[in-house]
């Protein structure tokens, strides 16, 4: 018997990767308006209101929904654009708004009751009464829980919440609990939660030495590389430093590496999941393209047969070849990551 | 401008704990707040510990808030919390949306982790119940006045005035990473550092600070310089997080700031050695770890 479906949730940081995602399976694409609101704020990534609106209108002429993501928290210079950015949401008739701001809640809650509300990742509730409280005040349908919690407790949430749980399947780890990360502001001054932006490009210098290539931030050095090693973009949470009075330099938060959670598929759909989320709306077309294809074809195999699942090699390949440093990692929700 | 004293950050020993608050009971702060807010592993003190300290706290006239967990992952943390939004006696200070759940209708403190950016939200967490927020240490004097100014009658505003700043938590235990033990048989490997474990980069800089779960700034915020601008603002409440040493001449040293009795530049000179350097980055909307000796507009 297979008693529910995971929705396919796939990144789309434009038109062109709205359409391959569309294309190649998902059954609702996430986006953002440009701007401060979102929390992948890139130069060139993201949608203008015509965009918005070409895009929506590709998404459900195929049956796959749209959700907007406007989850950073809009401080008072930007609250204007931020609920103007939910009235368009609502305007445009998108499927659902993820919002993290308790103030955009209220704002959207009390203007546009008819637009479904998800409660973003950055909104870090990692319990059932936490969720609740969302679904109870503003009516909040669906929440993306952080990165934190073990598959155990994942299950735990959702028998006790009244909130259907949407989970990471795929892409960059985050390894601190989202909306509750300033490592980035207090080495640039711009956070995810204030500026939509970890790590942003403008603080990035990668410079030449004797000892290798440097990567600093702000001027903070993050990580040298020798010659021949893959240098990753230079995010605190995955540098190397000394800890204590130690000589070696080492990973002390995270090494570079890829959340997937093929393998466990199955256990996330007994667990009660309705939704898996696909990182990336800053990733190409043609990356979100292969990993929407990879997890449509892994879900679909999930969804005829849970019991009998077994990953194909060539979709860990696929996965792998995508994955950030090369590896993969269950993260918290394998608990000796924690 | 009242002056509180935030919750330990750190793993100390039960004795340690005791003398600590034993010496704040004849400190000038007026209100202290207490309770773990990092891991549940950390039972040096039990609740019951924690509401008898409170007592005391209370008997010598600060007034007492239970603080909270800022991350809440097993289901046998959401009850414990659930009996400490239910003592009867001491207000609490949420750190996340279980806390404001459990609060809802309750007097209650908003606290640094709940994330509070705009007026709008702080129309929702007064409506909630909250009579104080305490603003997200990341945020500019330039937000904090905006927001201080559009607040809700009756909600008051604190600022983390002095101490480590609470950067990021995370699943992980970077503390039991830097021991190579798994966190589930942690060894309680923090009760080891009483002012956390440092982390610098690789040319020797010293950056941040591991405390188990979570990550600190490595150099204390430190807002001496900004006392005369938050009095003037009319901020009701400045707080001191405890660090290993010095806190009481950081007490007193923003104690007699607030009170006229130093100058901003004399209080400095009072708790300048304590710390091979500060930070004050995120008052001018800049960089967290920056510093700035003079914070003049």
């Amino acid at each position: 018997m297979n008693p529910q479906r995971m929705e396919l949730v796939c990144p789309a940081g434009g038109l062109p990767a709205l359409r391959t995602a569309v294309d190649h399976g998902a059954d609702a694409v996430y986006l953002s308006l440009r701007g401060e609101t979102n929390a992948r704020n890139f130069p060139g990534l993201n949608f203008d209101r015509k965009a918005l609106a070409k895009g929506i209108a590709y998404a459900h002429g195929k049956g796959t929904k749209v959700y907007m993501a406007l989850n950073t928290y809009p401080q008072p210079d930007i609250w204007k654009a931020a609920t103007e950015a939910v009235d368009a949401a609502a305007a445009e008739g998108v499927d659902a708004v993820i919002l993290a701001d308790l103030g955009l809640m209220r704002h959207a809650a009390d203007n546009h009751p008819d637009l479904t509300l998800h409660l973003s990742v950055q909104g870090s509730a990692t319990t059932a009464e936490a969720l609740n409280f969302y679904h109870d005040r503003y009516g909040v349908r669906r929440a993306v829980l952080p990165r934190v919690l073990s598959l155990s407790q994942v299950a735990q949430v959702i028998e006790r919440t009244k909130v259907d749980i949407e989970v990471f399947g795929f892409g960059s780890l985050c390894v601190m609990v989202e909306g509750r990360c300033m490592l980035s502001s207090y080495a640039t001054g711009d956070s995810p939660n204030t500026k939509g932006a970890c790590s942003p490009a403008h603080s990035v210098r990668w410079i030449e030495t004797d000892r290798g290539r440097e990567a600093r931030l702000n001027g903070v050095l993050i990580d040298t590389f020798r010659e021949g090693e893959s240098a990753g973009y230079p995010v605190i949470c995955k540098g190397r430093y000394h800890v204590g009075d130690g000589e070696d330099t080492v990973y002390a938060i995270e090494e570079p590496t890829s959340l997937s959670t093929l393998d466990i598929l199955p256990d996330l759909l007994k667990a009660g999941v309705k939704a898996i989320k696909l990182e990336g709306r800053q990733r190409s077309p043609a990356y979100v393209g292969k990993a929407t294809q990879v997890m449509r074809q892994a879900l679909d195999a999930v969804h005829a047969n849970p019991d009998n699942y077994t990953p194909k090699p060539e979709w860990a390949q696929q996965l792998a070849g995508m994955s950030e440093g090369r590896t993969q990692t269950l993260g918290a929700l394998h608990r000796a990551w924690q | 401008m009242k002056l509180s004293l935030g919750p330990i950050q750190y793993y100390w020993p039960r004795e340690r704990v005791m003398d600590f608050y034993k010496a704040v009971e004849a400190a000038p702060v007026d209100i202290v707040y207490l309770g773990e807010t990092v891991c549940s592993k950390r039972r040096e003190l039990r609740p019951a510990d924690w509401l008898e300290l409170a007592d005391r706290l209370s008997a010598a006239s600060k007034t007492v808030v239970m603080s909270t967990l800022a991350l809440m992952e097993a289901e046998s943390e959401q009850l414990a919390l659930e009996r400490l939004v239910n003592n009867g006696r001491y207000m609490i200070e949420a750190n996340d949306a279980t806390g404001l759940g459990l609060s809802t209708g309750k007097p209650f403190v908003a606290g640094p982790h709940i994330n509070t950016y705009n007026a709008g939200t702080l129309k929702e967490l007064a409506d909630v119940g909250a009579v104080r927020w305490v603003m997200p240490v990341e945020l500019s004097r330039d937000i904090l006045a905006a927001m201080h100014a559009a607040r809700p009658q009756g909600l008051e505003t604190e600022v983390w005035g002095f101490g480590r700043l609470p950067l990021a938590f995370s699943a992980r235990c970077f503390t039991a990473r830097a021991r190579n033990l798994p966190k589930d048989n942690c060894e309680l490997a923090c009760i080891d550092y009483p002012g956390g474990l440092s982390m610098s980069t690789q040319d020797g800089n010293d950056f941040l600070n591991i405390n188990g779960i979570q990550l600190q700034s490595a150099d204390p915020a430190n807002l001496i310089h900004a006392v005369p601008e938050l009095l003037d603002m009319g901020v009701e409440v400045l707080r001191i997080s405890p660090e290993p040493e010095g806190t009481e001449q950081v007490i007193q040293a923003f104690r007699d700031c607030i009170e006229g009795t130093r100058s901003s530049a004399q209080a400095m000179e009072q708790i300048k050695g304590l710390y091979p350097r500060f930070s004050n980055g995120y008052w001018k909307g800049e960089a967290g770890m920056n510093w700035q000796e003079s914070l003049s507009a």
